[in-house]
């Protein structure tokens, strides 16, 4: 299946990428199997969106726990902590 | 006789703009011809000239604003749904900017109208609160020979924490 991943703010600048259609090979994946395959690109992906960073993610512009399901032609965002106000 | 009077999409004002906004005329608007309102409580957040402690603090150049098209409006939406939920309200606007700011400019208008005072204190509070951790913006401080995002803060995950929402560090 497909999606569109989109990356934002401080995220978009490290990766050099504002958006791209991602395949999935899995049946029914999670936000964290899109994680895993993005981090297996190695740096800067690896290191941006690792363990360790504060990376939010949104599934079709609702906030995401990366136990969430991924479906086909979802809209998935990642972005760091927000900082508006 | 209602009881319980929710909040309609009617009654919220919600905009991602990058003009500047005027405070009188939006209080003038969210108070027109509604004679429950007793209380208008006015949050506005401005850019600041210089970030906080260290004694090297530069001065910001500029202040710009980015957020996530689709969903900001959305979240902002449901950030007033939700104080609707918690608080006796009548209406509210949130208005915040996007683009390229500077010092002084306003960033963040949220008025909130209600029968009494606590209910409009405590919602537009909560609203700020809310939109501090929950909604999709990202601030970038240019300096003299930098720019850099703005870090979240553990003080705003503090203050939602008051109101038993998610964290957002």
């Amino acid at each position: 299946m497909n999606v569109k991943v989109v990356y934002l703010a401080r995220l978009r600048e490290a990766l050099g990428c504002s958006e791209e259609v991602l395949t999935l090979a899995s049946a029914s994946p999670t936000l964290g199997d899109v994680l895993t395959l993005l981090r297996e690109r190695g740096e800067p992906w690896s290191y941006e969106l690792g363990e360790g960073r504060a990376v939010r993610a949104a599934i079709n512009h609702e906030m995401a726990a990366s136990d969430a399901a991924v479906c086909a032609g979802d809209e998935i965002a990642f972005f760091p902590p927000v900082t508006g106000g | 006789m209602e009881m319980n009077v929710r909040l309609t999409e009617a009654d919220a004002r919600i905009s991602v703009q990058h003009d500047d906004f005027d405070m009188a005329a939006e209080v003038a608007m969210l108070r027109e011809r509604d004679s429950r309102v007793g209380a208008v409580a006015i949050f506005i957040g401005t850019v600041r000239e210089m970030n906080d402690g260290g004694s090297e603090a530069t001065s910001i150049q500029t202040m710009t604003l980015e957020h996530y098209p689709g969903m900001t409006e959305k979240a902002l939406a449901k950030i007033v749904a939700e104080a609707a939920q918690r608080f006796d309200i009548l209406g509210a606007t949130v208005i915040h900017r996007v683009g390229e700011l500077k010092p002084l400019d306003q960033i963040v208008l949220v008025a909130v109208k209600s029968a009494h005072r606590g209910d409009a204190f405590d919602a537009c509070r909560f609203i700020m609160d809310y939109l501090k951790t929950q909604a999709p913006f990202w601030k970038k401080e240019t300096r003299a020979k930098d720019a850099h995002w703005v870090d979240a803060r553990e003080s705003d995950d503090e203050a939602a924490a008051r109101w038993q929402l998610p964290r957002n560090r």
